[in-house]
């Protein structure tokens, strides 16, 4: 009501970030604090055939070891996805039960020590003898045995997506494109690393844990070590970025919890760079293969889109690839098919934009090629297939927008006019190509019950509470906006609370979920304290509003008066004190739609990229990306761009960096270390243009909010790959795109005169 | 195993000794091992935790710090090689509770998400002005490349660089 949603809203956190006082899970001061270091196995599979832990216990400072022989057994806890509202493991598997190794770098010791370097030398100093058996770690090794799981993603998704009859729709296609791409494995490195202080008290676990989800952190520490969720206290403010690795609950914060009960002291254990490979999940390596079936006018027929990727020895993992790339067009044969390869690596997870990132980029690939081969503009082509329902149920969408961000995306890009001819564009030694590609993202209700508790002070200010994290998304900041609007209250008079499993439950955010779910919880809080006092001041015979209509009356600046007439009223204070109250109080919920309700659900947006690539050298410069997105009502464009625009340079990095390569005679990871990971630095990030278009939507919440978390990432990938290809003539099939690709193809290059053709994948 | 060697008493390494760091302006008095890095030092020992650890391995430029005004990576640094040097961290940046410009600019342009990069882009940004490596766009480019942000604010945290050197007067 007070206007504060929609403003662009400077971070409440910045002055605490900017000056370095904010404190991360791992900056808390605790006394008597002991400092915890893992011990990787160094082979992929086997069993450990000896340990001696003589040497490191007798090492100085050190406190304790834990390793299979006298680690504590915790409980089986089936993996299901944090955004359930459950325990959520990342892995069925947990460490150091027995003597089997099932992935390098499982974890098969914690060295406790009174300092870091203390506990760092003693962890070289645990002998380990294992007898190795061979592994499997990549597709090409297990693919003769890959396999068709019944679901994924930790049972969440059927394995199979089908509509119509794929076989009819190429036969009645025109033109075929059949299209296999390969995509190196990715690795989250949020800047800090997963953390976690264990402290027990008694019988009482307090946890300070770099996470995405604080109560997840405590359902699933509960359940494996069989403790009551009312024992365990997880607290947790601020946290150095996320990106999925901290969606699921990984073993190191059970075993430090562990660790600390051993030693009977607070243990901080922080995972070591190269450690971040091998322990919070990565996005698996994949193929994606992709076949279209399409009319001479560009009407899509048939889509048969088949991905198989790597798991671990336990879990059913694949990233879901075929949502969004079954929805976005009315093609009326679907066909998508997961399969599955089992390996010895950790089990994968959520990585930004799960599987629509990599599923999208895909299908937006196939499209690309597509409209060259029929001569029709990209995004006609688009709009030729675009659709108004959800295709694989007739419903409608709850908003949608699409058209629009084709316009606005097009217009500030300077799409129109483009010569669609390959290496039509060079400056200097430059190519340069554009390209473009559609982006969207699901919308899950799979959450439960999201509370938020909003508390009025009788001097009009208010503190509004939920157990939160703040992970960069913005919500700490847009989550006051939300209160103070509620509320009817200036943003300077609400303090937001978080980060406290104590505090009323919200649930992890996830898969673009945060903003929705927490901000209807946290407004139906809000207004559910101003509909208290506007209840009273309407029956008080002494109020100005004495005999108002209550759904007359607005609030802002803490006055509640009649709407149209800014004279009556009064404000919160003065009623509260006429009736001697010092404060209001009330818990605010918030269901989500069932999962089945008769809408189709996706955020949309488009996405534009202009590249340079040397001509000669096949160096790849991305020079300018503009992105336009509907993504419901936006609460801050300010932070909102800030998301978007981190989620478009992920998939700039997607396109061209970011690969974690497996040396297969060891099963592990080659390229461990933010040095051999590549990941964008200042200078490999172009400038961004964001156009954000509101739709309304009647669905998600009470603000009809969606979510702009992964949806920058989806497509972005895809329109720089489509744009090498317009500034090259040579379309590469693999992810990262590398120099490597381009060499042969390039216009000095041996294989000039067959630019454009097709590529050879062996 | 060699039971001669085994009888020797487990390796140790040089015992903590006295050390006074300067930080900030204030003598800081400890005892360290003379393996601690000037960043376990600071957090760990002295309860400075606004410079942060991304990877203890000198490649993602979250623990910057100046030693004697010059950018420095507190991961590869000992402590004990600083004694007589001035240390200055994000701590030491705005004096008297008002906020260094650099910093008021990066809130101001939205230059962070999660935070945990900014106080180390926050002293490189500082110093880049001071280097003379803020003339345009390029320059910034290339001198902030020690400073990986994950949640990829990069071009504000150009914006801001650039508004503090307009503000300065350009260089
Ligand atoms: S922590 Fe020093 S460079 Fe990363
Ligand atoms: S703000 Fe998150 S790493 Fe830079």
């Amino acid at each position: 009501m007070s206007g504060v949603i929609g403003q662009a809203v400077s971070r409440i956190d910045g002055p605490a970030k900017v000056t370095g006082s904010a404190h991360y899970s791992g900056e808390i001061a605790l006394p008597g604090l002991a400092y915890a270091e893992i011990v990787g196995a160094r082979v992929a599979s086997g069993r450990i055939t000896s340990i001696d832990t003589a040497q490191a216990e007798d090492a100085e400072g050190v406190a304790g070891i834990l390793t299979h022989l006298n680690m504590p057994k915790v409980n089986n806890v089936p993996l299901l996805p944090s955004l359930i509202g459950g325990p959520a493991p990342g892995e069925t598997f947990f460490p150091m039960q027995d003597d089997v190794v099932h992935y390098a770098g499982q974890p098969v010791a914690i060295v406790v020590a009174d300092g870091l370097e203390q506990a760092q030398h003693a962890a070289t100093l645990v002998q380990i003898s294992y007898a190795e058996t061979p592994s499997i770690t990549t597709i090409d090794q297990g693919r003769a045995d890959a396999y068709e799981p019944e679901k994924i993603f930790g049972g969440l998704m059927p394995a199979q997506t089908r509509r119509g009859n794929v076989e009819d729709g190429f036969a009645a296609a025109d033109l075929l494109i059949d299209a296999p791409f390969r995509f190196a494995a990715n690795h989250h490195n949020p800047i800090e690393a997963l953390t976690t202080t264990a402290v027990w008290d008694g019988d009482q676990l307090t946890l300070y844990d770099s996470c995405q989800g604080i109560k997840a952190v405590q359902l699933t520490v509960a359940a494996l070590l069989g403790l009551s969720p009312s024992k365990i206290r997880v607290l947790t403010r601020y946290v150095g970025g996320a990106f999925g690795a901290k969606a699921m609950v990984w073993p190191h914060v059970t075993l430090t919890a562990l660790a600390a009960q051993y030693v009977r002291r607070p243990v901080r254990l922080a995972l070591p760079r190269g450690q971040m490979f091998t322990s919070c999940g990565h996005r698996e390596e994949q193929e994606q293969h992709i076949e279209l079936g399409a009319t001479s006018d560009g009407k899509l027929t048939a889509i048969r889109h088949h991905k198989i990727s790597i798991t671990s020895p336990f879990d059913d993992w694949a990233e879901p690839a075929f949502g969004v790339a079954s929805q976005l067009y009315a093609c009326p044969g679907f066909e998508g098919v997961h399969r599955l390869v089992r390996g010895n690596t950790m089990t994968p997870t959520f990585t930004r934009g799960p599987g629509e990132a990599v599923g999208v980029f895909t299908l937006e690939c196939a499209m690309d090629e597509l409209a060259s081969e029929l001569g029709i503009d990209p995004i006609e082509l688009r709009l030729r297939n675009i659709t108004d329902v959800d295709p694989n149920t007739g419903h409608p969408w709850s908003s949608y927008g699409l058209r629009e961000c084709f316009e606005r995306g097009a217009r500030r890009f300077g799409w129109a006019g483009r010569n669609p001819q390959p290496r039509s564009e060079r400056h200097g030694n430059w190519l340069i190509g554009t390209g473009m590609a559609t982006a969207g993202y699901p919308i899950a209700f799979f959450m439960h019950t999201q509370r938020a508790r909003a508390h009025l002070y009788a001097d009009g200010t208010a503190i509004v509470q939920t157990a939160t994290q703040e992970f960069g998304t913005g919500t700490s900041t847009v989550m006051t906006q939300v209160a103070a609007d509620g509320l009817g209250i200036g943003l300077r008079d609400v303090r937001f609370e978080f980060g406290d499993t104590d505090l009323p439950n919200a649930g992890s955010p996830v898969g673009s979920n945060g903003a929705m779910m927490v901000s209807a919880a946290v407004h139906n809080a809000a207004t559910a304290v101003r509909d208290q006092l506007i209840t009273l001041a309407v029956s008080d015979s002494q109020s100005p509003l004495h005999g108002a209509d209550p759904a007359g009356v607005v609030v802002a600046g803490g006055r509640m008066t009649l709407a149209g007439d800014a004279n009556t009223g009064e404000t919160y204070s003065s009623l509260m004190q006429r009736h001697i109250m010092s404060d209001a109080e009330a818990i605010g919920s918030w269901d989500p739609p069932p999962l089945d309700t008769p809408h189709g659900l996706l955020t949309f947006g488009a996405q534009f990229a202009r590249v340079a690539v040397d001509a000669d050298l096949g160096i790849i410069r991305v020079r300018h990306m503009v992105g336009a997105f509907a993504p419901g009502r936006v609460l801050n464009p300010k932070t909102a761009r800030s998301q978007l625009m981190g989620g478009m340079l992920w998939g700039m990095s997607q396109a061209l960096l970011e690969g974690t390569h497996m040396d297969t005679r060891h099963g592990r990871w080659a390229n461990a270390s933010l040095g051999d990971y590549l990941v964008p630095v200042n200078a490999d990030a172009p400038d961004v243009d964001v156009e954000l278009i509101e739709v309304e939507d009647h669905v998600t919440g009470p603000l009809g909010v969606k979510g702009v978390g992964e949806i920058g990432q989806v497509g972005a990938a895809a329109a720089i790959a489509n744009a090498v290809y317009h500034a090259t003539g040579y379309r590469v099939r693999e992810l990262p795109i590398a120099v490597e690709h381009l060499l042969a193809h390039l216009p000095s290059g041996p294989a000039s005169a067959a630019a454009g053709a097709q590529p050879d994948l062996t | 195993m060699d039971g001669e060697i085994a009888a020797l008493p487990a390796e140790r390494g040089p015992s903590a000794q006295a050390v006074t760091l300067t930080i900030n302006g204030e003598p800081r008095p400890l005892r360290i091992e003379p393996r601690v890095s000037l960043l376990d030092a600071l957090r760990e020992h002295l309860g400075l935790t606004g410079s942060k650890k991304g990877c203890d391995q000198g490649t993602c430029g979250a623990c910057t710090v100046w030693v004697d005004g010059r950018r420095a990576l507190a991961c590869l640094t000992l402590a004990v090689t600083c004694e007589g040097h001035e240390v200055t961290t994000i701590e030491g940046l705005s004096a008297g509770g008002e906020l260094h410009p650099m910093q008021a600019a990066f809130i101001d342009k939205d230059a962070f998400q999660c935070g945990y990069c900014t106080p180390g882009q926050i002293m490189s940004a500082v110093a880049l002005l001071d280097e003379g490596h803020a003339a345009d766009d390029g320059q910034i480019r290339e001198w902030m490349s020690g400073n990986i942000c994950r949640c990829a604010a990069y071009p504000n945290i150009r914006a801001a660089i650039r508004a503090v050197r307009d503000a300065a007067g350009g260089e």
